[in-house]
């Protein structure tokens, strides 16, 4: 049989199964994320063998890719942004609903990488928040993997509460992004 | 080794007829002809060479920035093929650096409207009379000529790199 997750903690009997909302969520969205590539570059080509048969992506449940922001909650970013593609990444972070996580593939979305230089954004990071940075030029698709399974923790043990919290809004202000009453 | 083309010498003889001698011409190493000429005699020069030489195609046009070169720190330059024969030429024009401006040759070659437009993002360059002279490369807010000399080629919104380190 093919066992997707651990169950979480709980009280186990004949017949039933209790645990906390929390954890029977983060459990269910864990193992079904549903990732939208923004591959630019070479790591998108490691991302590629990632999602191929080798690798395989979909163990993790997240075979379901998709380019619409609208439904994916995981916003892989694979690859150098220019300065000019800046607010196109934006505004599909803007699009994706809550909740949602952004994994930073590669040493290029990351922090800038070799592309020390005028047109290039020196990492993601300055114009979305990210979850997850998965280092590398490119990464090997087993550290992207690692990468996902480290969302996928953070996915797990996030409280429901986390996202409506003032420390999250204060975040996503000090990134000019407009929160949702 | 230079080896010229055979129809090197009437090209020169036509160069020398349309820029009033006021252009020069040399071979590089590899035999390829070099035209060094001025605004004035540009569009008439192009023209000749495109109707009466068969260089039909225009393969590529940019710009370089020489600021020790006073007077002339600017230069764009237009490289011509002529398919049929397989014959090119290099034209190069120098601009100084208070007066960037040089007709278009859009009217000519169609293909020149984006690299006009990508020499004129790079360097600042104007080229009178193209149709729609605005940044084509850069993003738009961009408010400077980022290959000309004087601006650094690093992202220099970066505090985290030392420079005795990272050659900066």
């Amino acid at each position: 049989m093919v066992k997707i997750g651990e169950a979480p903690e709980g009280i186990e009997g004949q017949g039933f199964f209790a645990t906390s909302l929390d954890k029977a969520i983060g459990l269910a969205r864990a193992n079904s994320l549903w990732p939208l590539p923004f591959a630019t570059s070479c790591c998108g080509i490691e991302f590629m063998a990632t999602m191929g048969a080798n690798y395989d992506l979909a163990r993790f449940g997240s075979e379901r890719l998709a380019f619409t922001p609208r439904q994916t909650d995981l916003l892989m970013v694979m690859g150098t942004i220019a300065k000019k593609m800046g607010p196109v990444l934006k505004q599909v972070y803007d699009q994706m609903a809550e909740p949602k996580w952004v994994l930073s593939v590669g040493a290029c979305a990351c922090s800038g990488g070799i592309f020390d230089t005028y047109s290039v954004l020196q990492g993601i990071d300055r114009i979305i928040p990210v979850d997850v940075y998965v280092p590398g030029c490119p990464p090997r698709p087993e550290q992207i993997i690692e990468g996902l399974m480290k969302i996928q923790e953070l996915a797990k043990n996030e409280s429901l509460r986390r996202r409506n919290s003032d420390e999250y809004k204060k975040m996503l202000e000090s990134y000019n992004i407009e929160t949702a009453e | 080794m230079t080896t010229a083309h055979p129809n090197t010498q009437s090209i020169v003889d036509a160069v020398a007829i349309a820029t009033e001698n006021l252009a020069s011409t040399n071979l590089d190493d590899y035999g390829m002809l070099n035209i060094l000429t001025s605004t004035n005699h540009l569009i008439g020069l192009v023209q000749n060479l495109k109707d009466n030489h068969g260089f039909i195609y225009l393969t590529d046009l940019c710009g370089s920035h020489y600021p020790e070169r006073i007077g002339a720190e600017f230069e764009v330059v237009y490289h011509l093929h002529n398919l049929v024969e397989n014959h090119r030429v290099r034209i190069r024009v120098h601009l100084p650096e208070n007066n960037l401006s040089i007709p278009t040759l859009v009217n000519l070659y169609s293909g020149a409207n984006w690299m006009e437009r990508e020499t004129f993002d790079f360097y600042g360059i104007q080229f009178e009379g193209h149709p729609n002279l605005k940044r084509i490369l850069n993003m738009d807010e961009m408010d400077y000529h980022p290959l000309r000399k004087q601006y650094a080629l690093e992202d220099e919104t970066r505090d985290d790199k030392n420079n005795t380190f990272f050659g900066r």
